[in-house]
């Protein structure tokens, strides 16, 4: 098991926004987490990243067997999770190639590994900028200043694949997406899947699942997830919107 | 959340300084206070012509009849000159075989301060003139400038080999009447660097002088005189530190640039004194008056400082376009923490036709420090179609520091434009956040976002320097998170 949640409660100011969630992942799988706005499905990706702001009120989550209550948002980043932001932000004057480089290095120390030197860095970035499709010189940029909501979008997808994460969680990476960057998007998922690692997709449309095959999809429903099934519930819950879901919670 | 975000911040800033070591040396000292015989004792010291003992004592009187300028955002405890030590200067050693050799226990210092003194393992590219308190210990490649025709030395070796040189360019662009801090200077500097560039020569290696303040209760007065020629082209760096100590030293020196056609003239300065410990105990006044004229047409003078430590800084390096088409920039980050104070900025004078002036300012304020930017652009109604663009950004860490930027601009033409662009941000939690994710700590990642800031400024340092900046910039807003 690499991800198991417990009865997740978690709250922002008082307000609970997580009321018991339940979740299991396991290596090799991809889960899709699908529900209406403002339903706590970043709020959960957050808690799940160990964002300050949330406080968890009650149940657990296990990583990898370890309770990670006690870690650091740097240390569960270096343990092997990652997360695709919603909204991307911008760090004026770093370079995505600085950036990058110092996020590698902080991981390799964590495992007792040398830094790369800049030779090796540069060879190892080249390699994952073709495998991810980047052909832009995106990575002489700062840290997504002045990036279209699409170049942000592969900036992300391009980090994970230069941090090879245990558990990717990628939080509406599809979303305001044309045809062709969705495609990079979920490509680079594909590519980088592998039976030892695991991806949750948060998304909205099931669009983005026609390329990347989920193994589960979950509904999260006001703070719960309501719903699990197969790839097909994406299908059913395209067809009848949400409403069916909320009509089924209030029954 | 935004005081969680601050008390993060508060913590992480709370860095140590790491300069602040004292050195064991035999010192001799002028005596205590301030006086014409003390004026008298530093020259003749020196052994002076009579030409600058007139022109210190010329200065001393003048300075007696001004007050200490109070327009700054600066809160100054008054200083008593009678409590100051004005000439310290470390003992040769009797057993010393060369009057070259220089103190062990010197080089040691410089060592660790990263500066090699060392004729063989010294810093390719870059000439030292190494200045502790009151004189120059050891200026290298000294030999090797000779051949190109340009004199690099301590400025009281100038005034004993080339009287005429400096007798024409002192004070020649800041007078001794020019401020408060600028008199006292003049009446009393004891060292410095002279730099001369002969016409046509471009200095093939940085020019450097490192200060350091190490004698107790003395005050630090040094001059920087840099003359280039026509057509020449040199680059200097300055740098400085001083041991922790809980009472305030000060500092007041005067740098000169004259630059003639063609000349360009590039000053980089990394300003690390001692800034006083977190409850603003100790530090060094760091009153400086640095000023270059653009004499001839297409003359250039470049400022860029990186200004991290100091309990009060007080400094505004500026330029005088004088020739037609000449060029004045000034680039700046100012970092101040905890209790530290700086009004820094800088003037430009445009007087001469087509002259341009730029002007990159960032301020960097956390603890509960206060950082301001103060600025003048003056285009005189002959410097027509002259042209300035000043950006002024400030950072915020945390929510007890103040910024303030005093821009002040004066066009007497109308054939000229003057555009000023001004920002505040913070560093945000969500900018932090996303560093964690990465697997990058706190502290590295405020180091990446504040480097990242300062950008634009840091990449117009010289490759030697602009490392150690960065390292700096990161250190000074460093320290212990739990
Ligand atoms: N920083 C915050 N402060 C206050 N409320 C928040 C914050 N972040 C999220 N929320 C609230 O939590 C709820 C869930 O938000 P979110 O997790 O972003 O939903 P989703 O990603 O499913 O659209 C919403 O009601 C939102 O207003
Ligand atoms: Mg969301």
């Amino acid at each position: 098991m690499l991800l198991s949640i417990q009865n997740l409660h978690a709250s922002i100011n008082g307000k609970e926004i997580l009321k018991g969630v339940n979740l299991e992942v396991n290596k090799g799988e991809v889960h899709a987490i699908m529900g209406p706005n403002g339903t706590g499905k970043s709020t959960l990706a957050s808690v799940i990243a160990g964002r300050e702001v949330f406080d968890v009120t009650a149940g657990e989550i296990l990583f990898k067997g370890t309770n990670l209550q006690k870690l650091s948002v740097e240390e569960r980043a270096r343990e092997g999770i990652f997360l695709g932001f919603q909204y991307p932000v911008e760090i004026p004057g770093v370079s995505i190639t600085n950036f990058m480089r110092t996020a590698v290095n902080e991981i390799r120390k964590y495992k007792g590994l040398d830094p790369l030197s800049g030779g090796e860095f540069i060879r190892f970035m080249e390699e994952r900028k073709k495998l991810v499709e980047i052909t832009s010189n995106l990575t002489n940029r700062s840290v997504n200043e002045g990036f279209s909501g699409g170049e942000k979008k592969k900036n992300e997808i391009f980090q994970m694949a230069m941090l090879e994460p245990a558990l990717a969680i990628l939080d509406e990476t599809d979303s305001g997406l044309d045809i062709d960057a969705l495609r990079i998007v979920a490509n680079g998922v594909n590519k980088l899947r592998r039976p030892d690692n695991a991806f949750v997709v948060i998304t909205h449309y099931q669009r983005l699942l026609d390329y990347i095959i989920p193994d589960f999809v979950h509904v999260l429903f006001q703070g719960r997830i309501v719903k699990s099934g197969g790839k097909d519930l994406a299908l059913e819950l395209e067809e009848k919107g949400y409403d069916w879901i909320k009509k089924e919670q209030e029954a | 959340m935004e005081s969680d975000s601050n008390k993060i911040i508060d913590e992480v800033t709370r860095g140590d300084y790491k300069y602040g070591f004292v050195t064991e040396i035999e010192t001799e000292f002028a005596p205590i206070g301030l006086c014409e015989d003390t004026i008298r004792y530093i020259s003749d010291k020196k052994r002076e012509p009579g030409f600058m003992l007139e022109f210190r004592l010329k200065a001393y009187r003048h300075w007696l009849t001004m007050k200490q300028p109070d327009w700054a955002h600066l809160s100054i405890d008054p200083i008593n000159f009678q409590d100051i030590i004005f000439y310290a200067a470390p003992k040769k050693k009797k057993d010393l075989s060369s009057l070259d050799e220089v103190d062990p226990e010197l080089l040691a210092t410089f060592n660790k301060l990263g500066i090699s003194l060392d004729e063989q393992k010294k810093l390719s590219g870059v000439a030292v003139d190494a200045v502790i308190d009151s004189v120059s210990v050891k200026t290298t490649f000294t030999e090797t400038l000779a051949k190109y025709g340009i004199i690099f030395c301590s400025f009281s070796e100038a005034v004993q080999n080339h009287p005429d040189l400096v007798k024409q360019y002192m004070g020649s662009v800041v007078p001794y009447t020019d401020n408060y801090f600028a008199a006292l200077n003049s009446a009393v500097f004891s060292d410095g660097s002279f730099c001369f560039i002969p016409k046509g020569v471009h200095c093939p290696v940085e020019l450097s002088t490192y200060f350091r303040i190490n004698a107790a209760n003395t005050g630090q007065f040094e001059r920087t005189l840099i003359v280039a020629e026509e057509g020449a082209y040199v680059s200097y760096m300055e740098g400085c530190t001083a041991p922790q100590r809980d009472e305030n030293q000060l500092h007041a020196a005067i740098v000169e640039i004259v630059a003639m056609k063609d000349a360009s003239v590039k000053y980089s300065t990394v300003q690390n004194w001692y800034p006083g410990d977190k409850n603003g105990v100790g530090g060094i006044y760091n009153f400086v008056t640095k000023r270059g004229i653009c004499k001839g047409s297409n003359s250039k003078i470049s400022w860029t400082q990186v200004e991290t430590g100091s309990a009060i800084t007080w400094k505004y390096p500026s330029c005088i376009l004088m020739g037609d088409n000449s060029v004045g920039e000034f680039y700046s980050v100012a970092v101040t923490n905890n209790q530290q104070q700086a009004d820094t900025g800088t003037k430009m004078m445009h007087l001469g036709k087509n002259t341009k002036s730029t002007i990159v300012s960032k301020g960097i304020s956390a603890g509960k420090s206060q950082n301001s930017y103060r600025g003048l652009v003056r285009v005189s109604k002959n410097a027509t179609n002259s042209r300035n663009y000043s950006q002024c950004d400030s950072l915020l860490l945390g929510s007890l520091c103040g910024a303030h930027t005093w821009p002040y601009i004066q066009v007497e033409n109308k054939s000229s434009i003057v555009e000023h662009e001004a920002t505040t941000s913070k560093i945000s939690e969500d900018q932090l956040f996303y560093c964690q994710q990465r697997g990058i700590d706190m502290e590295s990642a405020i180091g990446l976002i504040v480097n990242g800031y300062a950008k634009e400024v840091l990449r117009q340092l010289p490759m030697e320097f602009a490392v150690e900046a960065q390292k700096l910039l990161s250190i000074s807003l460093e320290g212990s998170v739990g």
